[in-house]
């Protein structure tokens, strides 16, 4: 086996040139599985750490119905009541071990109906929020203020807008003091929050998700007092519930038991169909891995086809090879070379030349992927088990396709072998 | 008896177009023989050379090598056999151009599965025999053609074969380095070795101690070693 490596290393390096174009097609089909996985790989740590580090430690708990949540499906209840959460529940839900603060909100995302003059702030997101939101969604004010309790309780027509808004909606004048259209009502902006988090952007939802990835920023958020809620949308749509829990290895727990205490409220005045739903960050997070992990699926695939290519390029020059080596192949058997004596060597030096071939390729993959993060600003981390299987897959490769030239190295005639010229 | 042919025929092609090339050759070497078999070319002598290499294989008549027939024997058996009981030297030496003196010699015995370092020691001991201690680790193109041919004698005798095959060995040869070539095989036959030679050089032939003459496909003995 040494031997076999010695000899092989040698014929490759003899044939520098060849050598190099033939794997070629393994050093690009591989450093394309690289940069792929560790864009991957790098984008869900950001994720990762977007949400769950984010140290907000936000849970939602959702009413639903058939799974969906009810504020998202139109504000179908399938006929049953929609419940009211009051104080007395507020109080229930901050009784949980481990729950710091919650929120009741109202929200709409992808409002069309929103102007500010004649700009169209179509495709933002109308939250509802009391007194408490701000603090248990990790926003703070960055300018003006926010809301007084007289803004809530006399349902004054004034709203909060998010950095996104505040950047983009006002042409680069101050947004405090303008007046924004929703449903037809005027707002009057008294303030602009931003995420109190270190790291940005924060990818709170799915919608936050896309937004971030299609354009690099975050969500719009339009802000009102609760109370104008039913004044601008439906009376009976559903409040949903943000909580904050002491730490993130908490969350979960604490949605689970904040669905429990909701469940128990409205079993009694349901038909049975609505249910609370808690998603806290960390769910959110492997949701949104997985969905960057399947839509790079076809990119890995296309990647392998590069390394089929590469791979019948090992073969085409492993016959060549036997070719130009047939004298030598003939000597060896006369010399007692077995058949499988044969074989091994030429399958040695197919699966060293893709072999080497991947390892060059796991090379150009890290200096790719350290160039995506640069030029297109994605994170990207490189992962480790993905280099060794790459490296173990391009050998696969080698000897797959280096299987038919060898075969046939070793099932050459040795006296017709000795006599080729 | 080592070598044991019989009625040996070989045919190249079929039908019509068949190029008949040896007729009813018949061999017996005993163990220990020096044996020299002249012709010119396209007497079937190469031919002859292949079939008892077990190179090559004849159209009919039996082949008993070392008391075994060779008949129905595979492929892996064959090559077993070659590395075991024949040495081969060549006219043109047949060296691995990129593998250094001592990695040539070394090669049978990878095949016979000597472990790597009991390979370098004996090969270091066969080309020290042929005379090439120094030179060990030159590459064949900084040999001469004599150095190479004993390169060649060393690989052939390393797995200590009791049979030694050589296809016009001083073909390619000045006369010196030929001479010297033949008393290395000398040597080897004194050794036990037996050694069947392939020349068409009077003077080569007659260092062996019988000489047989091949002529359109037939084998003729010749008689004595001195003409």
């Amino acid at each position: 086996m040494g031997e076999n490596i010695r000899i092989s290393l040698r014929g490759i390096w003899s044939h520098k040139m060849r050598s190099f174009l033939t794997m070629l097609g393994i050093i690009i089909g591989i450093a394309a599985i690289i940069a792929i996985v560790s864009t991957i790989k790098g984008t869900n740590e950001q994720i990762k750490q977007n949400l769950v580090g984010s140290g907000t430690n936000t849970v939602t708990v959702m009413l639903t119905k058939d799974g969906m949540p009810v504020s998202e499906n139109g504000g179908d209840t399938g006929g049953a009541t929609v419940p009211e959460l009051a104080e007395d529940d507020r109080n229930s839900l901050l009784s949980i071990q481990g729950a710091e603060n919650a929120a009741f909100y109202h929200s709409r995302t992808y409002v069309d109906n929103v102007y500010y003059l004649n700009n169209s702030l179509e495709g933002d997101t109308i939250y509802g929020i009391d007194q408490n939101y701000l603090d248990a969604a990790g926003l703070q004010l960055k300018e003006g203020r926010g809301f007084g309790k007289v803004d809530l309780t006399d349902s004054r027509r004034v709203c909060l807008v998010n950095d996104a808004v505040a950047d983009s909606a006002f042409g680069g004048d101050d947004p405090v003091g303008k007046v924004i259209d929703i449903q037809g009502e005027p707002f009057t902006v008294i303030g602009v929050v931003t995420s109190s988090s270190a790291y940005e952007p924060v990818i709170n939802s799915e919608t936050d998700y896309y937004m971030y990835m299609s354009s690099g920023t975050s969500t719009g958020a339009i802000y009102i007092p609760d109370q104008m809620w039913p004044v601008i949308f439906q009376y009976d749509e559903p409040q949903n519930v943000l909580l904050k829990a002491d730490n993130t290895d908490d969350m979960t727990s604490v949605g689970k038991q904040a669905v429990d205490i909701l469940d128990a409220a409205i079993a009694s005045d349901s038909s049975g169909s609505l249910s609370y739903a808690s998603q806290d960050l960390s769910q959110t997070a492997s949701q949104l891995q997985q969905l960057t992990s399947s839509s790079n699926v076809m990119l890995i695939g296309i990647a392998s086809i590069s390394l089929l290519v590469g791979g019948i390029g090992v073969m085409n020059i492993m016959l060549v090879s036997v070719t130009e080596r047939t004298r030598e192949i003939g000597l060896k058997k006369a010399l007692g070379a077995k058949k499988r004596a044969i074989r091994a060597q030429f399958l040695t030096e197919a699966a060293l030349l893709s072999m080497i071939g991947g390892g060059l390729g796991v090379v150009v993959g890290i200096i790719m992927a350290q160039l995506i993060a640069f030029v297109a600003k994605i994170p990207v981390a490189i992962s480790i088990p993905s280099i060794f299987i790459s490296v173990l897959f391009s050998m696969a490769v080698g000897i797959i396709f280096g299987l038919m030239p060898s075969i046939k190295a070793a099932n050459l005639n040795p006296i017709d072998a000795l006599r080729y010229e | 008896m080592l070598l044991d042919l019989r009625h040996i025929y070989k045919t190249y092609g079929d039908g019509e177009l068949s190029v008949p090339v040896l007729f009813d050759v018949s061999l017996q070497m005993e163990k220990g023989e020096y044996v020299a078999i002249m012709g010119p070319s396209g007497s079937g002598k190469s031919t002859l050379m292949n079939i008892i290499g077990l190179l090559d294989v004849q159209t009919s008549g039996d082949y008993f090598l070392d008391g075994q027939d060779m008949a129905g024997k595979n492929d892996n058996e064959l090559s077993e056999i070659r590395n075991r009981t024949i040495g081969f030297v060549f006219q043109n030496f047949n060296l691995m151009p990129r593998e250094t003196a001592i990695e040539n010699v070394a090669l049978p015995m990878m095949y016979a599965g000597i472990p790597r370092k009991e390979r370098l020691e004996r090969a270091a001991a066969a080309l020290e025999k042929v005379g090439l201690g120094e030179r060990k680790s030159f590459f064949p193109t900084q040999l001469s053609g004599g150095q190479k041919q004993r390169v060649a004698i060393a690989r052939a005798m390393v797995m200590h074969p009791p049979l030694l095959l050589a296809d016009e060995p001083t073909g390619a040869l000045d006369s010196a380095s030929g001479k010297q070539v033949m008393e290395l095989f000398g040597g080897l036959n004194q050794e036990g070795t037996t050694v069947l030679m392939i020349t068409h050089e009077q003077e080569v032939a007659d260092f062996a101690q019988r000489q047989m003459v091949i002529r359109d496909g037939r084998l003729h003995e010749k008689g004595g070693a001195s003409a």
